[in-house]
């Protein structure tokens, strides 16, 4: 009895969470343009998706296009910031150690809209005119405290001798770090990235904050400009469901990869 | 072993923060000697390596290599390489590309880098390991690796830092005697740190007893085993009886109440003295002729080759005595030194001198707490003074906050009747206490100095 509670529970739980993306999903096979109207099985909209036979499919590709350039940019950007402030913060001690870990944490936890609004006064006061750059920026720094808090485990485990090892084998400090440093930090590197890469795509707030005026849309302020434009594009579910996919199967992937190299090591 | 010197350190000196870790370093090292860094935790042996690697750069003095400057070489562009405490392999590396590090960045030829790499292993017997994983070797094998990650680069210096301190008893041995045996091979000079005192007696030409940041005492290993210089040496190589004497006139020492030939000379007459003596080297006798003194044993351990007995002797100081024989606890022994086993050393103090400053009349200043003293006539407040306190005179209370100062108990001494401690104070200065009390090192103790134990004289009157 307990135990069929304890699915039951388990199995509410997950409809709870999986009801709207499996809504989404089915109402991309119809082709009616009010969600939740079935109209027959279609593949029309995947048709329209790919074929821009659609209503605005110029304007939703290219929101598509600046949400991985951002993404892709700010990601990269935050992972090497990130790591360089790791490696600082991990030679650091006592209180000033403390002290600058917790002001990384505080970014992470402060509510994208107060980010997005102070980020936006600041390039206000600094005449810094509103575009792609203002919105990478505003991703960096988002992005990084993530990447930091994802490098500095793998520091800590990191046999502290290493890198002197390096240097004392003939390594310059550039090799010590290209050669051993960024290897035994990878793991942590590419977590971090993947991290960033993540909030940037679905960031909503600081970018609509921070874009200007120069009519720069990203998926998120695309949709959200479309749904107030008198209900959603309808090629906008399969898109979603797409994207759904990827992450999926991303997901999976990884998972796969880290059960397998857990596997290997303890075979060894 | 002449030879000419490959490192000196002349006046070196580190600091970090305001604890002084070395302080006025001088030594130096010859070509192809094996030379030992010996002392226990925090004397600055790692510091001092760590300096001549690199990794540190000291604060004052200079260190050469074959007489030149290297200060301002950086690690990479030393001709050492260093074998970690803790291995320091690369974990993302095979063995073979753990090893061919250094030569990789050399741009060493692929031929004579295979070459070099297969001798080392052979070297340290790691044939047919170059594939594995280093995370996958023993402690023992990873420890080979990080040898022959070193030795391939053929360094004119190898520094260990306690590499053998991760391994267990046995496999410790045998990496000794490999060592060892590599040292002679190779002709290669060795500096090795270590707080094991009989891998340093066991591997060392030259052994170089460290302690607070300072040389106490460089020697082969029977000079340091035979005659340390102070009482700090003798305690911490092997295990020794070290007790309070005077010397008599010269070849003559009494001590436990006794009267004892011995061979040092030059101390002067009647001068308190430290007398270390061995604890294999008091001998047992029937003749009551040979006899020195009696004792009545105590206790009797088996300790595999030899007993270990604690005797009381006739006039009430305790020995530690090793012989093949075992006598009956509770029994009376004769006893017996031999002139050439006493080992006599100038007692580095006699008793406490301080500096400090007059408060008032009747209060002085010391150590950074004001003490209670008797009237000094003539002494004003704000002068400067030195007080001399007896090490027997000094109170140790149970509770810090008891005592005027605080302290810790840094070093004991057992002195065969009572215990010579050091206590470090607040402040960082120390102070020497002689009681008969039972105090463990890093007990809190507070401090206090009776008012007529405090011997005051003017800074400046000699």
């Amino acid at each position: 009895m307990k135990k069929f509670l304890a699915q039951t529970y388990i199995w509410i739980l997950m409809v709870l969470l999986y009801a709207p993306l499996a809504f989404i999903a089915v109402f991309s096979f119809t082709e009616s343009k009010v969600l939740g109207n079935w109209t027959g099985f279609s593949t029309k909209l995947y048709e329209n998706l790919f074929t821009g036979r659609m209503q605005g499919s110029a304007s939703l590709i290219s929101a598509v296009e600046n949400t991985l350039l951002i993404a892709l940019v700010s990601a990269f950007v935050s992972m090497v910031l990130g790591t360089v402030a790791a490696i600082g913060i991990h030679n650091l001690s006592g209180r000033k150690k403390r002290a600058l870990t917790f002001v990384n944490n505080i970014p992470m936890i402060n509510p994208d809209v107060i980010t997005g609004v102070s980020l936006f006064l600041l390039f206000i006061f600094l005449h810094f005119s509103q575009g792609y750059l203002s919105v990478i920026l505003s991703h960096i720094s988002f992005g990084t405290p993530y990447v930091v808090l994802s490098v500095l485990p793998k520091l800590r485990q990191m046999n502290p001798n290493i890198y002197e090892a390096a240097l004392d084998l003939g390594a310059t400090p550039g090799q010590a770090l290209r050669k051993v440093l960024v290897p035994q930090l990878r793991p942590g590197m590419v977590s971090g990235f993947i991290l960033a890469f993540t909030m940037s795509l679905d960031d909503f707030a600081v970018t609509f904050f921070t874009r200007g005026t120069i009519g720069l849309e990203t998926l998120s302020t695309y949709i959200y400009a479309d749904a107030r434009k008198g209900g959603l594009t309808p090629e906008l579910r399969p898109l979603m469901t797409l994207i759904f996919l990827i992450i999926l199967v991303l997901l999976l992937v990884i998972n796969i990869r880290q059960a397998r190299m857990q596997k290997e090591k303890e075979n060894l | 072993m002449a030879g000419e010197h490959i490192i000196d350190l002349n006046h070196v000196s580190k600091s970090f923060g305001d604890k002084k870790i070395l302080d006025d370093i001088n030594l130096y090292v010859r070509k192809g000697e094996f030379v030992t860094l010996l002392g226990p935790s925090g004397c600055g042996k790692t510091t001092t390596l760590r300096l001549i690697a690199g990794f540190l750069a000291p604060d004052e003095g200079e260190i050469l290599l074959d007489g030149r400057d290297i200060s301002g070489i950086p690690p990479h562009k030393r001709p050492f390489n260093t074998v970690f405490q803790r291995y320091a392999l690369f974990p993302h590396l095979d063995v073979y590309d753990n090893i061919a590090f250094g030569l990789k960045l050399q741009k060493v030829p692929s031929d004579e880098i295979d070459k070099r790499v297969r001798k080392v292993l052979k070297m340290v017997s790691m044939t047919d390991y170059e594939e594995r994983d280093v995370n996958s070797l023993s402690g023992g094998q990873q420890q080979r690796v990080a040898i022959a990650r070193a030795l391939v680069n053929q360094p004119k210096i190898l520094l260990l830092d306690e590499p053998l301190a991760a391994l267990d008893l046995k496999m410790r041995k045998d990496m000794q005697i490999e060592l060892k045996e590599m040292h002679r091979e190779l002709g290669i000079t060795f500096i090795y740190v270590t707080h094991d005192q009989e891998e340093a007696l066991t591997l060392s030409d030259t052994i170089v007893v460290m302690n607070e940041g300072k040389i106490q005492q460089i020697g082969t290993p029977t000079d340091i085993y035979n005659e340390p210089v102070n009482s700090f040496v003798a305690d911490f190589i092997g295990e020794s009886n070290i007790l309070n004497g005077t010397m008599i006139r010269d070849r003559r020492v009494s001590f436990i109440g006794h009267e004892f030939e011995c061979v040092d000379e030059g101390f002067g007459e009647n001068v308190p003295v430290d007398v270390v003596v061995r604890p294999e080297d008091i001998y047992f006798t029937k003749k009551p002729e040979r006899a020195q003194f009696t004792a009545t044993v105590n206790s009797c351990t088996f300790k595999g080759v030899h007993y270990e007995m604690y005797v009381d002797t006739d006039t009430g100081n305790e020995l530690m005595i090793q012989d093949y024989d075992a006598y009956p606890v509770g029994s009376t022994v004769m006893l017996y030194i031999d002139p050439d086993d006493i080992q006599v050393m100038v007692k580095e103090r006699t008793c406490n001198t301080i500096e400090g400053k007059m408060v008032d009349e009747t209060h002085v200043e010391l150590l950074g707490g004001e003490f209670e003293c008797l009237p000094q006539p003539g002494l004003t407040g704000g002068e400067e003074i030195v007080a001399e306190i007896a090490f027997d005179k000094v109170d140790l209370l149970d509770h810090q906050e008891d005592g005027v100062l605080a302290g810790e108990v840094h070093f004991l001494l057992y002195k065969g009747d009572h215990y010579h401690l050091t206590i470090l104070t607040e402040d960082g200065d120390h102070l020497w206490v002689d009681t008969d009390d039972i105090w463990d090192k890093g007990d809190l103790v507070g401090i206090d100095l009776a008012k007529e134990d405090i011997k005051i004289r003017r800074k400046h009157e000699a």
